[in-house]
């Protein structure tokens, strides 16, 4: 995914062009609608009843309960993301193409669909515990896969020097590999970290209340918009903090020669001992909870005849709203991530904050604003297909900015300058050399982008045409209904239909630095 | 009149195009379908259903074959809805709403979303299960039950009121939903029945009583049908729900009535209104007086499991008499004070 990313190593004290920084506003403009709309309700009522609601019974125990779980869950998907990496790209595992595909697995199941496949399994599970493990195991292929693409174009020369200086193993990897991988790890642990605190399906399941469960029956009981809307501004405030807290982490380093290093043969028993590390990820995340599933599925006696043509439809919404909100998110993140990649100052941090709230936000919060912004200033847009990818986008961009940031600093900027001493323009150098260079990363933000958007419920419910289906919306009709064996082949499609891009993406190379 | 909002700008991709293409097949057109080419001046409509489309659509299909009025429908919880509804305002494209719960119909009618209806429908309904001021008609009743393990408890050993499960004999055993709707009716219930001040302690009773915490009624009726928790306060049709999906006699879960003029036995509704900008929506107006009408409640009765509204329709076989479990000091109208519930619930700490 990416590579070293040795992100701005000249030019980052010249000031961005115009264009780009216009381009980059817009899209900023888009993925603060959210951000205006809670502003607008939480506001509505004033500051008394904000403080009001702030001061109720349980919101400190949700907010607490929020971050404990964001922060328990970024550092286990960290830890466990990099060790899988590592065991992948420099131990001579057998089969490595398909442990590197199984563990982008994961990626393909709802983290709602993974907790009720548990709660088949055992349904005493509830509380912090299953909710942190199940999280963990449905976001590690964030962390895992663009380490390990770092991994396989990053030199292990210096670690091998270290350990012949004296380090232990762990020491040598602290020294030379970590700060090779750091800024795919941190990039990646963002996205973790704004995936919990959004996360609602799962904490309802494991029964972990959080503040998206507060929004949620703020909304659903109460009726009280403006309550939800504070609630949720709480929720923006902590991505803001983790948005900048990734910001400090991820520090300019110095460009390293890129080599590639071959994977080390270990010990049978050694392997034997590392093997269930890369494994539990999908196991937990993936193949308990589908077994789970399958369990209801044989139970269920009204196992009804498969309606073909609606599954089919279903089919090709889904597919299509996904490869439709792939380019709008990718078009969206593009200025921004190119922006961010090459300069800095207090305007593009603001910038770049703005276009990661979306994923912070619980779905309902992000459809219900932009049923507000599109009744207001399109409103024959309203209910088409138009405003729902334009959701996806706001909700899901902030996938592509990371990884396209990264992607596209790692483009040497001497490359660039070659380009511009043919006398070409500075937009058509980036296009002929930034652009090719950082296509595989541009593409990883888009897979990302189709897969979640496969995926989403709550904004696709309020938002979509009336009788158009998703798979995801097909399956939430008849789960609500204990109908499981009429659910069965909906949820197995959807799985299967997410999972294709994942495997693509656990096979995408950032090929960029291996041909320099 | 609504234009079609399936517009595809150039500026998007194919896909779209392709997408919006498909959606704008207007379905009263589809010739494919026979049971939705109504005759040309049939009329039609946009339904937003709380409920869910296994329980509502083949009713739908049946209003459309017996009127040839094509009806949109928007299916989401209700929550999402009622939510939407607001949001929405005037510029809404329902005609009518169809509510999972009568809590939604509070907040909406005090944004003077409904247009009244006519009398001959706000009456068809006993007072005590519709609106006062004709805003919505009720469709169905509910009862509040208690859910128990069968293979813990038997039905005869089980308290008849709702005091007897938080006397710290049920002590970490209830499985409750403080934050669904149907939960806090009941509490509203309490509070008209017993006053505010016998709500607030039976519901410190509970909170002490070392309780499972769960998101919806269904979660209850799974966690003790699978043994995870012993008991659980939820409405009744959910049993039967699931009980028709596998077998009644592989239920684990047993249903539990309590004794009628207990605060813990009522009978919620589920209701219908039309929205205030489709008063003059024939269409609109055909379908809830269908959903009150025989034909309607038939199907509710027989498919759903849910209690008929209308006086002289048979209730669904295998649940008490309505006539059993009815409260005659309350008035399901009076549960419209939802804040000061919710301020309580805060307060004992549920919510």
């Amino acid at each position: 995914m990416t590579t070293l990313a040795r992100t701005r190593p000249t030019g980052t004290d010249t000031r961005p062009p115009l264009g780009l920084v216009m381009l980059a506003t817009i899209a900023a403009a888009a993925a603060a609608i959210p951000l205006v709309y809670l502003v607008v309700r939480a506001g509505g009522t004033g500051l008394e009843s904000i403080i009001q609601t702030l001061s109720r019974g349980r919101v400190l125990e949700y907010s607490m309960n929020t971050l404990g779980l964001a922060l328990a869950t970024t550092f286990s998907a960290l830890v466990l993301g990099a060790a899988i990496a590592v065991v992948l790209t420099r131990i001579r595992v057998p089969f490595p193409r398909t442990w590197l595909l199984l563990s982008a697995l994961p990626l393909a199941v709802p983290s709602y669909l993974a907790g009720y496949g548990w709660l088949v399994s055992i349904p005493t599970l509830s509380g912090f515990v299953p909710s942190w493990l199940l999280l963990t195991a449905v976001t590690v292929p964030y962390v895992t896969l663009p380490v390990a693409a770092a991994l396989r174009s990053a030199t292990g020369d210096l670690e091998g020097v270290a350990r012949s200086l004296g380090r232990g193993p762990i020491g040598a990897f602290f020294v030379a590999t970590w700060p090779q991988i750091r800024p795919a790890a941190i990039a990646g642990s963002l996205l973790v970290a704004l995936y919990s605190l959004s996360e609602f399906g799962l904490v309802a399941m494991m029964r972990y209340p959080t503040l998206t469960w507060g929004i949620n029956s703020a909304y659903s009981a109460s009726f009280d918009r403006a309550q939800a809307a504070t609630l949720a501004l709480l929720l923006v405030v902590m991505a803001l903090v983790v948005v900048a807290g990734e910001r400090g982490a991820r520090r300019q380093l110095p460009s390293t020669v890129a080599r590639a290093v071959r994977p080390r043969p270990i010990g049978r028993g050694m392997l034997i001992a590392l093997l269930p590390v890369v494994a539990v990820a999908p196991v937990v995340g993936v193949f308990v909870p589908l077994a789970g599933l399958a369990t209801r599925l044989v139970q269920a006696d009204t196992l009804r005849a498969i309606d073909v043509p609606r599954l089919l439809a279903a089919v090709g919404a889904t597919l299509g709203v996904a490869v439709a909100a792939a380019v709008v998110a990718t078009l969206l993140a593009l200025p921004i991530a190119a922006l961010a990649s090459r300069y800095r100052g207090r305007l593009v941090t603001a910038i770049e904050s703005v276009g990661y709230l979306g994923h912070a936000l619980p779905g309902i919060v992000v459809g219900l604003s932009l049923v507000f912004f599109a009744l207001a200033v399109v409103p024959a847009l309203y209910q088409s297909v138009v405003v729902l990818v334009f959701a996806y986008a706001v909700l899901f961009m902030p996938k592509a900015i990371g990884t396209m940031r990264a992607g596209l600093g790692d483009v040497p900027p001497r490359l660039i300058a070659v380009a511009r001493t043919t006398g070409v323009s500075p937009l058509a150098a980036w296009w002929r050399v930034t652009v090719p260079l950082a296509l595989p990363a541009v593409g990883v933000g888009a897979l990302l982008v189709a897969i979640a958007t496969m995926k989403e419920l709550p904004a696709t419910l309020l938002l979509r045409p009336t009788g158009i289906n998703t798979l995801a919306t097909e399956l939430w009709n008849r789960t609500v209904v204990f109908e499981f064996g009429a659910a069965a082949p909906y949820a197995a499609l959807l799985v299967l239909v997410a999972a294709v891009p994942a495997m693509i993406l656990s096979g995408v190379r950032t090929t960029a630095k291996e041909e320099l | 009149m609504r234009a079609r909002r399936l517009l595809a700008p150039a500026a998007l991709t194919a896909v779209i195009a392709l997408m919006a293409g498909c959606a704008s097949g207007d379905p009263s057109t589809d010739p494919a379908d026979p049971t939705t080419a109504p005759p040309a001046d049939a009329g039609s409509f946009t339904l937003y259903s709380g409920r869910n489309e296994a329980l509502v659509q083949p009713l739908i299909d049946q209003f459309t074959a017996e009127t040839g009025i094509a009806v949109e429908v928007r299916y989401g919880n209700t929550a999402e809805l009622g939510a939407l509804l607001l949001e929405e305002g005037e510029a809404t494209p329902a005609d009518v709403f169809l509510s999972q719960d009568a809590g939604a119909f509070g907040a909406l009618s005090a944004a003077d979303l409904f247009a009244p209806l006519p009398d001959d429908i706000a009456g068809a309904v006993p007072q005590g299960f519709t609106s006062t001021d004709g805003s919505w008609v009720g469709v169905t009743g509910r009862a509040r039950v208690v859910v128990y393990d069968g293979e813990q408890y038997d039905e005869a050993e089980l308290p008849n009121t709702i005091d007897g499960y938080v006397d710290g004999s049920f002590d970490g055993t209830i499985g409750v939903a403080p934050t669904n709707a149907s939960f806090q009716s009941a509490v509203t219930a309490h509070r008209v029945l017993e006053g505010d001040d016998a709500a607030e302690q039976w519901l410190t009773q509970l909170q002490a009583a070392d309780i499972e915490i769960f998101d919806s009624n269904g979660a209850i009726l799974t966690a003790v049908n699978e043994g995870a928790v012993d008991t659980g306060l939820i409405n009744h049709y959910y049993w039967y729900r699931q009980a028709a999906e596998v077998g009644a006699e592989n239920m684990r879960a047993q249903l539990k009535y309590l004794e009628a003029g207990d605060p813990g036995s009522i009978v919620n509704v589920t209701g219908a209104g039309i929205m205030a900008g489709s008063a003059d929506n024939a269409a609109a107006l055909a379908f809830v007086e269908y959903l009150i009408s025989e034909a309607g409640q038939d199907y509710f009765v027989e498919q759903v499991f849910e209690y008929p509204l209308v006086p002289g329709i048979a209730e669904p076989e295998g649940v008490p008499p309505l006539e059993s479990l009815l409260n005659p000091e309350l008035d399901l109208s009076d549960l419209d004070d939802l804040s000061t519930t919710q301020e309580m619930l805060a307060r004992v700490g549920l919510i």
